[in-house]
């Protein structure tokens, strides 16, 4: 069972892939969603065994690597987190899987999709289940394999392409450092074995590393590795660029892939890495509060000006992961798996919703050519606006549970760390609400702004659309509620071992004695956020933006991402592709390498040949010359005792150098 | 045991020799008849090296019955192909004996010499009979390299090498530089070996023998700084065929210029038999030496993987990027191997291979392409995914391969050079990341250029997917890639012994 769970998506992905020409998408579809619907029950029970019931088992298949002293078994670990994500993972991609068939049913790639979508799955179990950084990073490897493919999955389109091949290398930053993280690691616990590293964990804190110039704590170094690998993964920011471009995808992609699951790889590996973090100084904790908060900030004050409905989205999951990863660094990884939780569901709500919208729409994303829907498509909106509540953190919703535990957390830990992390969060979530607002006024309740041919074939989600969102909005209802207790009620010890908090970090207990005016803080800004969204909407906000100077520039900054992609492209890519042609194409390769290697040899002997070619001029007088030439230098030689003459004849030697270097110069040089 | 296993081995050493008698006996006019038996001679030779390689592992497993039968010379299996007493007045004695690494580098030889065939069936249309003698040549020698220990025979074959792949690329070469570029190829090497040769020559005046057993004993009778040279000497030739930054030039022109299965050779064996010079002679026969220049090696093999990495970024010829990405590979290679540790030296054996196979397929597959289009400039290609799905898949797993993806080949190799680069220069493996940065840049924008995107039909408007020979030539490939990448053990485990010893001689273990 255990490894079924794994296994079966695999499967599924081969057949649809291989086969899906012969059994017709319809059956693929059929294949696939059956397989993810059985891995999801069996998951189910692999929560109730190893979750509920407090174990930890290990399966061990066999060696991957078995070289020198390095060894690396294929074995699985399932603990409470992996249970935890197996049930998150699956359940997405089930319901997903089911969206997929209507969402896509008219393409004649379906069945291709869906093997995709499943080999996505197999990739991230693999990621979470793994019980040694190797096998991690075959899953980390692999899911952004998938989400290349699948980003690429209308692979005629440019911007696809583009954001297929920008996803790949940026993730590729992250990887780098993973694979740094992973020698690092393996340079000073001699093991990759999740155990063995982090039961060592505190043994290598007072070692130190040299490299780029610094002696580093080796700790902090792995941790910091692992970080910026974290980073490229979960879109913080810096590495992010890649995460509003990947909604070129289909949307029940950008709904699986870019906001439940493969995003949050990255604060899966930092969760999972705990004990690493606990262990390393308060710098580097600092280091992940201040990345997590600032991206949380950043990308919730870029969803305001964004224009893409998919895109605002996707920095809204920006900013939730933001809020996951500041979570971490403050020590509160079980409020961060949390959160992961909820987000997914919520998250890949709204996404499903989106694309609901997209859908009924002809395939149009801008919202600007939207408006007036909540008359047409009421149950899609009822969902937009449970995901949008729920993603706000509206009181007793889903991301409420989490959302308000994590900033009344971080204010509780006081310190600057804990302060700044809450302020910046605070403000994420007043952005978060504008944003929304801002939607599902453009969307929903503004005036109709969209083509009429499309606005006569509007309708409403169809059944097995209906189905997941129908699933999901009771999720993003009642996930936080119930599993509050469980997975961060106090004193809860459903997380085993499996998450490691040292005692000098934990300060849940505090967090129980605030004053209500500071926990209702980020509620009381997401209410004003809504007022604010409906004041901009109504009130000539237009006028404003183009009469005020300082509110274009703003305006202009923020809908440009905060210019991360111009510098990246003009600063880095293009930079890097001049010095691949100009430098070292043209200047050295074609160049310097030739002159002194082949073509300049060529050139020398050509012209040296020459000259010596044109000594043989026919005329007696150039002869006589060089006979003289000869001669005077064998005299020279037998002559030299007798000084005086050997005076005449080295000006005589000089000479007719002079003259020689004046014919090498014409002929050779 | 031992002496089938001799048996065995000698039939596989003159098996290339009896294939080219009795190729050239074949009629000349009959093209189908000698692609059939040079297929079948061909797959023959590597059935019996895979039964050679098995026979090995087994022999392997150092038992006392072997250890009695004194025909281990540490990790090496002599073979008594000659007697023990040849006599011979400069003191060379053809001495055969293989370890695991060598075993492995001829299983690859032999591997590809079919493939080779395979691809040239549709490609080659002139002098077919001379085509299949030479490919057999360009075997024999590349066994021989591999398996004659003795410094000054394994100089010879080493150079030998050369002439027939140099008359592969001047005749059946593709245009009117491949003259240039068979010139260039052939100089470059040569003028490396020179100083390898001087090298020899002092060894030998000074040591009075190139036999590689005892040198590995009396090497110390030469004084350090001495030796640094000879060092260096060794380095230029091997370097050159590496090739390792500034020595590559050569590398790009014969790749394009040869025929597919010259590039496959080029790519798949020649270059490692630079690699190979230096694991089996350089690091063992100087080890100071070694460790004086690690430094050196690093600092080439860092400024290579990026420099070739940002070249290739820019190139339009699918063969070029090919190369250069080729020229990045061997950087790493490199760094794994002057890590000298085991897992660097495993990883740099295993990333050999794994290159072996994964950019001659490549190269096959440009060579799919060129064989219908004629053409190997990408801006005539794109879309090829909606015509030919086959080749797509192919060329996107083996573009994946390339960029060293987990669960395929060249992972393992990568992986492992990284990790034992990092125990001895941090910086060295950081840089030399920072280039497979550029090469997941420059492979996924090439299957993004050719796969994907629109098609293009304004120039190419017929389009056919695979042929079964084609198809054929690329299933062993991808059978391989996955089952070295899901299981390293099948080839770490062959070399382990030897690597072991060489980490033990080092004293770095």
């Amino acid at each position: 069972m255990y490894l079924l769970v794994i296994f079966i998506p695999l499967l599924s992905a081969l057949i649809c892939c291989f086969s899906s020409r012969w059994i017709g998408s319809l059956r693929a579809w059929q294949i696939s969603t059956t397989f993810l619907g059985v891995s999801f029950l069996l998951s189910c029970l692999i929560f109730y065994e190893i979750g509920l019931s407090s174990t930890v088992c290990t399966v061990e298949i066999g060696y991957w690597f078995n070289v020198g002293y390095f060894t690396s078994p294929w074995s699985f670990l399932y603990d409470s987190l992996t249970a935890s994500m197996l049930i998150v993972v699956t359940s997405v991609s089930f319901l997903v899987h089911c969206y997929s068939g209507s969402y896509m049913e008219h393409d004649p790639h379906l069945g291709r999709f869906m093997g995709y979508l499943s080999l996505f799955t197999f990739f991230m179990l693999i990621l979470v289940t793994g019980d040694n950084f190797m096998q991690l990073f075959l899953g980390w490897e692999g899911v952004g394999l998938s989400s290349y493919l699948l980003i690429n999955f209308w692979f005629t389109r440019l911007q696809a392409n583009k954001a297929a091949i920008k996803a790949m290398m940026v993730n590729r930053i992250g990887d780098i450092s993973l694979t740094l993280g992973i020698a690092l690691i393996y340079v000073y616990f001699k093991s990759v074995k999740y155990a063995v590293v982090f039961s060592m964990a505190k043994q290598m804190q007072y070692c130190d590393f040299y490299f780029l110039g610094y002696s580093w704590n080796s700790l902090d170094l792995i941790c910091i590795f692992l970080l910026i690998a974290a980073v490229g993964k979960s879109a913080q920011l810096g590495l992010h660029t890649w995460l509003p471009d990947a909604m070129e995808g289909p949307t029940p992609v950008s709904a699986l892939i870019h906001a439940a699951t493969m995003v949050t790889a990255g604060v899966f590996l930092l969760v999972r890495c705990s004990p690493l973090y606990e262990h390393s100084s308060n710098d580097i904790r600092f280091l992940v509060v201040a990345v997590g908060a600032l991206t949380a900030f950043f990308a919730a004050t870029t969803g305001l000006m964004q224009h893409d409905l998919k895109k605002v989205i996707a920095y809204s999951t920006c900013s939730q992961l933001g809020y996951m990863v500041f979570a971490c660094g403050l020590s509160f990884y079980s409020v961060s798996m949390f959160h992961l939780i909820n987000h997914a569901f919520f998250k890949a709500l709204l996404f499903l919703s989106a694309g609901s919208v997209i859908h009924s729409l002809s395939d149009e994303q801008d919202i600007r050519q939207m408006g007036g829907l909540v008359r047409l498509i009421p149950f899609t909106y009822i969902f937009i606006m449970i995901g949008s509540l729920s993603l706000m953190g509206f009181p007793f919703l889903t991301g409420f549970y989490s959302k308000d535990l994590i900033l009344e957390l971080a204010f509780s830990t006081f310190s600057p760390a804990g302060h700044f992390a809450f302020w910046m969060g605070s403000l994420a979530a007043f952005f978060t609400a504008l944003y929304s607002f801002r939607i599902i006024y453009y969307v929903f309740i503004g005036p109709i702004n969209g083509n009429r041919v499309v606005y006569g074939n509007v309708h409403d989600a169809p059944t097995l659309i209906a189905i997941p969102l129908t699933i999901l909005g009771f999720a993003s209802i009642f996930a936080g509620y119930v599993g509050k207790d469980l997975f961060v009620g106090l004193g809860t010890d459903f997380w085993g071992n499996s998450i490691y908090c040292a005692a000098a970090n934990t300060s849940t207990v505090d967090a129980e004695f605030l004053p209500v005016y500071f926990k209702l803080i980020p509620v009381i800004l997401s209410f004003i956020g809504v007022g604010t969204a409906y004041v901009f909407q109504t009130q000539k906000i237009f006028q404003i933006k183009t009469q005020w100077s300082g509110a274009v520039v703003l305006f202009n900054f923020l809908n440009r991402k905060w210019l991360f992609d111009r510098i990246y492209n003009e600063w880095v890519s293009q930079k890097a592709l001049w010095f691949g042609y100009v430098i070292s194409y043209k200047t050295i390769d074609k160049g310097v390498l030739e002159y002194f290697g082949p073509a300049g040899l060529t050139h020398l002997g050509r012209n040296l040949s020459k000259f010596s070619t044109s000594l043989q001029t026919g005329l007696i007088f150039s002869y006589a010359f060089l006979v003289l030439l000869t001669v005077l230098l064998i005299l020279s030689l037998t002559l030299f005792y007798f000084v005086e003459l050997a005076i005449i004849e080295m000006t005589c030697v000089a000479i007719c150098a002079f003259f020689i270097f004046l014919f090498v110069d014409r002929y050779v040089l | 045991m031992t002496n089938t296993f001799s048996f065995l081995f000698t039939l596989l050493l003159l098996s290339p020799v009896i294939s080219i008698i009795i190729i050239s006996a074949m009629p000349e006019k009959d093209n189908t008849l000698v692609w059939n038996v040079a297929l079948t001679l061909s797959s023959f030779i590597f059935f019996l090296s895979s039964v050679v390689w098995l026979a090995f592992s087994y022999t392997n497993d150092v038992s006392s019955e072997f250890l009695n039968d004194n025909l281990f010379q540490g990790t090496f299996l002599l073979i008594p192909l000659f007697s023990q007493d040849w006599d011979s007045f400069l003191n060379i004695k053809p001495f055969i004996a293989v370890d695991g690494i060598s075993i492995l580098l001829i299983e690859l030889t032999t591997f590809l010499i079919p493939v080779c065939f395979l691809t040239s069936v549709s490609a080659i249309k002139s002098k077919i009979k001379e085509y299949v003698i030479f490919f057999f040549m360009i075997e024999m020698l590349c066994l021989y390299t591999f398996t004659f220990v003795d410094l000054f025979l394994f100089f010879v074959f080493f150079e030998s090498v050369l002439i027939p792949m140099f008359v592969v690329v001047g005749i059946w070469g593709s245009r009117s530089r491949k003259i240039r570029a068979a010139y260039q190829f052939f100089l470059y090497t040569l003028l490396g070996s020179v100083f390898m040769f001087m090298g020899l020559l002092y060894i030998r005046a000074t040591l009075g023998t190139t036999n590689y057993f005892v040198l590995l004993n009396i090497m110390p009778i030469i004084d350090e700084q001495t030796q640094l040279l000879l060092w260096l000497s060794f380095f230029c030739a091997f370097a050159v065929k590496v090739p390792m930054i500034p020595f590559h030039l050569w590398l790009p022109e014969a790749h394009v210029e040869a025929p597919t299965a010259g590039s496959v050779i080029l790519a798949g064996i020649l270059l490692k038999l630079g690699t190979y010079g230096f694991l089996r002679f350089s690091v063992p026969l100087f080890p100071v030496s070694s460790f004086f220049f690690m430094p050196f090696i690093f600092l080439l093999c860092s400024i290579g993987s990026i420099y070739a990495s940002l070249t290739t970024l820019r190139q339009v010829d699918l063969k070029k990027i090919i190369a250069y990405s080729s020229v990045a590979h061997m950087s790493v290679v490199m760094v794994g191997l002057f890590a000298l540790t085991p897992q660097g030296i495993h990883g740099s054996l295993s990333l050999m291979l794994g290159h072996g196979i994964v950019s001659s397929a490549l190269f096959l597959c440009v060579g799919v392409l060129y064989d219908r289009y004629h053409t190997r400039i990408i801006k005539y290609y794109g879309g090829l995914m909606q015509v030919m799905p086959n080749f797509s898949l192919f060329f996107l797993f083996f573009t994946l391969a390339n960029i060293g993806f987990p669960g395929l080949c060249n992972f393992v190799g990568e992986f492992l050079c990284f990790l034992g680069a990092f125990e001895r220069n941090a910086l060295a493996s950081f840089l030399c990341l920072m280039g497979t940065l550029g090469g997941v840049g420059y492979s996924m924008w090439l299957a993004n250029r050719l796969v994907f995107g629109e098609l293009r039909g304004k120039y190419i408007s017929t389009f056919t997917d695979l042929s079964l020979i084609e198809y054929v030539m690329f299933v062993p490939f991808i059978f391989l890639t996955l089952i070295i990448g899901l299981y390293p053990s099948i080839i770490t485990d062959t070399a382990d012994p030897a690597i072991f010893d060489l980490c033990v001689k080092l004293k770095v273990i």
